[in-house]
């Protein structure tokens, strides 16, 4: 080959990647564009809702609305008896809840990985997971409330706790299987036993993912209306008792929403706010906790 | 094949079989282990040298369709057999693995946990079994002033040397080092090799490498291993200098491997 067919040669080659480099860089922009869109199309939907929230919400918030019982209609009140039977039975659900998650959660990735007994309960908890909230709202119904011929707060625990189960389960199971299997074999080969091992290193390491889980299911149940609707039902009044109906934010929301008084309807959407506001605020958390821990 | 070597062995290996599942993956091994030496198990990927190194301090046993046949000695006892908790023998056999792995504690309670899980000490005896243990690793002078912080803030080759520190925390009288510095840069590399002929005045030490420059500068005896065999053992200089095989010495020449 003389040296005037080589470099004819060379140049075809290089024209040919030309052509190729540029028909690659066009899939790429086309590929990023289509990706911003769909960022801004999730993002354009979220930011109206924030919006919409603190637009009509902060107009229903004072102090009132954190200190007053649930007012009659066309009358003066607030929101603090809803608020305080949401804490406390989010607060108790994920008490009850959430160990038993973490328990679960660690059977299912330090014990028994491949048995069918962990199968069957993963596949369980999927549908559990999935399962629409009224349907566990109903069936508390049935098990507490019908026996006990009574809504109460307690039952309403027993159906957020019901949701929390799985979301805990999954998380914490997910979490620690992210553990690198060196660090078990390391703690193992000094001879810490089993136990040892798992609470002291493996779930440890995966601290920040199952805290993170739990943040997660109380994000969820905040906001839940359907299982409390048929359990704890709601309550004009202020009770502490967990044996009687207790009002809750959704619940409350959902009925002063759906009213045609004005200013149930205001304190409603100062509800929206709220909860908004604490699921937004421990999401926020989650990831920053996370964030910090993942070293 | 049997090897015969002039020496107190701590550990000795007879006819020993391994299992994964189905698979044989130790062949009849024979072989004594020197007490107070460094021994590295050389031979290409997949023949079994890191898997013979784990069955010294049952670790295999985490793995249940693993198994082991045979008899592995260990003052005396069979340490296959015995019905002693697999933790004590853990206590007397430590183990450093390829990659580093501290805990997600400080620096400070890595070295303390393996500890804990065998001593009662105040917390001043405590306090001076981390700066030996630490001393011994060659990391005092490193992290004598951040204790507390996280392990996993340490460099690499840091890293390494706090596992290596834990190890010996407990005062075990085996450390087996699987591939300890396949992960570390030259510079850390050397330390850790200064570290392990440090450790064999106390220690029987038994590395695992797949560089074979490792095995000829720190080890006093070599194990060339191919396929599940044990080809050859013996002195690191009979090994690399007149092997009496062919096969390893296409191994340690480059022609094979």
């Amino acid at each position: 080959m003389t040296t005037s067919e080589m470099l004819l040669k060379a140049a075809a080659v290089e024209q040919a990647r030309g052509v190729k480099y540029a028909a690659r860089k066009r899939v790429n922009r086309i590929a990023l564009v289509l990706a911003l869109g769909a960022m801004a199309f999730g993002l354009f939907w979220l930011f109206w809702i924030l919006f919409e929230t603190v637009r009509l919400g902060i107009d229903g918030l004072n102090l009132a609305t954190l200190t007053q019982m649930t007012p009659p209609p066309n009358d003066e009140g607030g929101l603090a008896n809803a608020i305080y039977g949401s804490v406390l039975m989010v607060g108790l659900a994920t008490f009850v809840g959430a160990p038993i998650g973490i328990m679960a959660g660690i059977y299912l990735a330090e014990y028994d990985t491949k048995g069918w007994l962990a199968s069957a309960t993963r596949f369980v908890n999927d549908i559990l997971l999935s399962a629409p909230s009224i349907v566990i709202g109903l069936f508390v119904y049935t098990v507490v409330v019908s026996r006990f011929k009574s809504f109460s707060g307690w039952a309403g625990i027993v159906a957020l706790a019901l949701i929390v189960i799985p979301v805990v389960i999954r998380t914490t199971e997910n979490m620690l299987q992210l553990v690198p299997p060196g660090l078990r074999e390391a703690a193992y080969a000094l001879g810490a036993p089993k136990w040892k091992v798992i609470l002291s290193i493996t779930l440890k390491a995966a601290r920040a993912g199952v805290i993170t889980g739990i943040m997660l299911a109380v994000a969820r149940i905040a906001g839940e209306t359907a299982p409390l609707l048929f359990t704890a039902l709601s309550n004009q009044f202020w009770t502490s008792s967990l044996s009687q109906p207790m009002a809750s934010l959704p619940v409350t929301i959902f009925k002063f929403a759906m009213s045609p008084y004005e200013n149930w309807q205001k304190l409603a959407w100062a509800g929206v706010f709220l909860i908004t506001m604490t699921v937004l605020g421990l999401n926020i958390l989650a990831r920053a906790w996370a964030g910090k821990n993942k070293g | 094949m049997q090897t015969a070597i002039a020496q107190n062995s701590k550990i000795s290996v007879k006819n020993l079989n391994f299992y994964y599942g189905k698979f044989h993956a130790l062949k009849g091994i024979n072989m004594e282990i020197p007490e107070k030496k460094v021994t590295a198990f050389i031979g290409p990927s997949g023949c079994g040298k890191s898997t013979l190194l784990r069955i010294f301090n049952r670790m295999f046993e985490l793995y249940p369709e693993q198994r082991a046949e045979g008899e592995i000695m260990l003052d005396g006892e069979n340490l296959l057999t015995s019905k002693k908790d697999v933790a004590l023998l853990r206590a007397k056999v430590g183990m450093v693995f390829q990659k580093p792995t501290p805990f997600p504690m400080s620096i400070y309670d890595n070295i303390t946990f393996g500890v804990k899980l065998f001593e009662d000490l105040s917390a001043t005896d405590m306090e001076e079994r981390v700066e030996w243990a630490l001393r011994k690793a060659a990391l005092w002078t490193e992290v004598k002033d951040k204790l507390n912080q996280s392990g996993s803030s340490l460099s690499g080759g840091q890293q390494q040397r706090l596992c290596i520190a834990r190890g010996i925390a407990i005062k075990p009288e085996v450390l087996l080092l699987d591939e300890p510095c396949s992960a570390l840069d030259p510079i850390s590399t050397s330390k850790v090799e200064e570290l392990i002929t440090e450790l064999k005045n106390d220690y029987t030490v038994v590395i695992v490498t797949h560089n074979m420059q490792q095995a000829a500068r720190c080890s006093d005896y070599t194990a060339y291993m191919y396929l599940g065999d044990l080809m050859e053992f013996g002195a690191t200089e009979d090994i690399f200098f007149k092997p009496k095989r062919k096969e390893t010495e296409d191994y340690i020449t480059g022609r094979f491997g």
